[in-house]
């Protein structure tokens, strides 16, 4: 006993058709939530992330108790957040004193749980107690710069990770066409250890050089913070490979047997298989032995049968 | 402007991200705002780097500043949803695939003949409009009773409903393959029901009120005293339902009690009064009740308990 539900109004279609599974991607969006308690530095870390990514996250205010990214079964609650608002990256604080100021960063694929990394806070500068001049301030849901800096990046397998989820994070829309005046932002993240990482948000000055080039000056605005490599979980390598195909992997099939010609045009080559007579086996195109011409004959001969003949005896 | 030829940055200007693998920070740990100054003028070197390809980039003019048209990135980040399922073919798809048939496309405007007009396919004022016919000549194969514009109703009412059948179960087989589109959503109505195709009639809000309504009132003080569940509504009437004639009769109005012992007694003492009352109904429930009394109640089941046996304090003097 099914049925099928449509929208109903145009506006809940295209929510629909914006959600649906597509080859070239929206942006991803963050949900930012909290577990049972919440130290004062981790909430402002969270307040600040969500201001960073304005257009494209979606804060939680209540504290959640029965989310545990790590285990097991705690993941149930953040995949139907993540179905419900269509969120495939999200950022989960929780301060416990096993682990303070603790912020789970993790990826979604299809709704389910792809990878997952949790740092600890440390050092963490407000972006209100920076004082720049406000006419640089980075306008909202500018596309960023992210920089990466130090060899840990590359060697480490945790800080490898946590560059490409922090460059998930910090990207935002892939775009084609920028415009190169709405640049103000960068993220500049610094491996200083191997389990330690420095990251800080910095707005662009663009100052005038002989070249086309600016040169550009960087100013701390934002929020600055280390971040220690705690837990860490890699995606397995099946979903890993389906979460990175793309739909241009194959390149496109080259058109054989067919050239141009200035004279003739698009020519094409046509090879026929030799013809081998009386071994083909031939069509049944016997017309009365077909079961639906034989149905419809007795039809017609039941229904009108004397009376069809009488009418054309009249005529 | 990259100065040491082994300082080569990695550089991906799709995402705007730059990546120095060669750069060692110190393991002795300067004081924290050198810390932070070696890193802002590191990632300054970074971000002039990827300006300088972007700057070079072919860039168009427009209102809002120059406009660069961005490669595409080149580092690899997982998707967020699986790549879209191709679409299994409908039943009507296959068919066409099988006999050649090819689409061809539908004018909106349409020659109408018995008109001598061109009117739109589909909409107001249609062309081959069903409504439209005044009369239906009879066939030969006609019975004499039967209304052809009903039939004519109805065979479309079937078609429809045919078609409904096959585009569900179209789907169907769409959301088997996981290739649901994305505006359409198949809910399960009702149980799977073995036997009778009749679905079962689901019950609204307000029967159903209704229901607990009545089951409320059933108890022996009319519902007054049950516990109520948070959200639910307070009943319609509570308590018993009472009425009470009048003893005083109004003036000019007929006395209500009189009436209604006026109206038993007629009926009872009336000429027809043996159709109201069950004669042999009467006497075989007359003879029942005598014939009890004369066993004694011989066919009751249970045991009577002997009361002279009971001695209530027995264990309590021990």
């Amino acid at each position: 006993m099914m049925e099928i539900r449509t929208p109903k109004t145009h506006k809940a279609k295209r929510v629909l058709e914006k959600r649906a599974p597509k080859l070239v991607e929206n942006g991803k969006k963050t949900l930012i939530l909290h577990g049972t308690k919440t130290s004062a530095t981790l909430s402002a870390v969270l307040m600040e992330l969500y201001r960073l990514k304005k257009g494209g996250a979606i804060k939680y205010s209540r504290r959640n108790e029965n989310i545990r990214p790590f285990e097991s079964g705690g993941e149930t609650s953040l995949e139907f957040f993540s179905l419900k608002t269509d969120c495939s990256i999200f950022a989960y604080g929780s301060h416990t004193k096993k682990r303070p100021d603790n912020l789970v960063l993790g990826r979604m694929y299809d709704h389910h749980v792809y990878d997952l990394i949790e740092v600890g806070i440390e050092n963490f500068k407000s972006l209100l107690s920076f004082s720049y001049d406000k006419k640089i301030a980075p306008h909202e849901g500018s596309k960023p710069f992210i920089c990466f800096t130090g060899e840990g990046f590359e060697n480490v397998p945790e800080l490898k990770q946590l560059k490409e989820v922090l460059t998930d994070l910090f990207r935002g829309e892939v775009v084609d066409n920028l415009n190169l005046t709405g640049l103000d932002r960068a993220y500049i993240c610094s491996a200083i250890s191997p389990t330690k990482v420095f990251l800080t948000h910095c707005a662009i000055k663009l100052k005038k050089s002989g070249t086309i080039v600016p040169r550009i000056e960087l100013v701390e605005v934002g929020p600055s913070m280390d971040l220690v490599i705690r837990r860490n979980r890699l995606p397995n390598e099946g979903l890993r490979k389906e979460a990175m195909k793309s739909s241009k992997d194959k390149p496109k099939k080259k058109l054989k047997n067919v050239d141009q010609d200035d004279v003739l045009g698009k020519r094409g080559r046509i090879y026929i298989p030799e013809q081998e007579v009386g071994k083909n086996p031939l069509p049944d195109k016997s017309k009365g032995v077909k079961r639906e011409r034989r149905e419809g004959k007795l039809k017609k001969n039941k229904e009108e049968g004397s009376a069809s003949k009488k009418q054309k005896e009249s005529e | 402007m990259d100065m040491e030829t082994d300082q080569i940055y990695q550089i991906d200007v799709g995402n705007l991200l730059a990546f120095n693998p060669n750069h060692r920070f110190s393991s002795a740990p300067s004081s924290r705002e050198e810390l932070v100054k070696e890193c802002v003028t590191e990632g300054t070197k970074l971000v002039q780097a990827i300006a300088d390809t972007l700057f070079n980039l072919p860039s168009t003019e427009t209102n809002d500043g120059p406009l660069v048209q961005l490669p595409p990135p080149t580092t690899k980040l997982p998707r967020e949803k699986h790549l879209p399922r191709p679409k299994p073919p409908t039943k009507w798809e296959e068919f066409a695939l099988k006999k050649g048939i090819q689409k061809r496309k539908k004018d909106k405007i349409v020659y109408d003949e018995t008109t001598d007009k061109f009117k739109r396919r589909h909409g107001y004022d249609r062309v081959n409009d069903d409504n439209d016919i005044p009369i239906i000549e009879a066939k030969a194969s006609d019975e004499p009773g039967e209304d052809p514009f009903a039939m004519r109703l109805d065979d479309k009412k079937k078609r429809v409903g045919k078609q409904e059948k096959n585009r569900l179960e179209n789907l169907k087989t769409a959301a088997k393959a996981g290739a649901l589109p994305s505006h359409v959503q198949l809910a399960v109505t009702g149980l799977p029901i073995s036997g009778t195709k009749t679905q079962p009639k689901k019950i609204g809000k307000e029967a159903l009120g209704d229901v607990a309504g009545l089951a409320a009132t059933s108890t022996a003080s009319g519902g007054k005293f049950d516990k109520k569940l948070p959200g639910e509504k307070p009943p319609k009437k509570q308590g018993k339902h009472h009425k009470y004639l009048p003893i005083v009769p109004r003036y000019g109005w007929v006395d209500e009690e009189k009436e209604q012992t006026n109206k038993v007694l007629g009926k009872l003492l009336s000429k027809h009064s043996h159709e109201i009352l069950n004669v042999g109904k009467a006497i075989n429930m007359y003879n029942d009740k005598k014939e009890k009394k004369k066993s004694g109640r011989s066919d009751k089941s249970k045991a009577k308990k002997d009361i002279t046996k009971k001695k209530p304090y027995a264990n309590k003097a021990n």
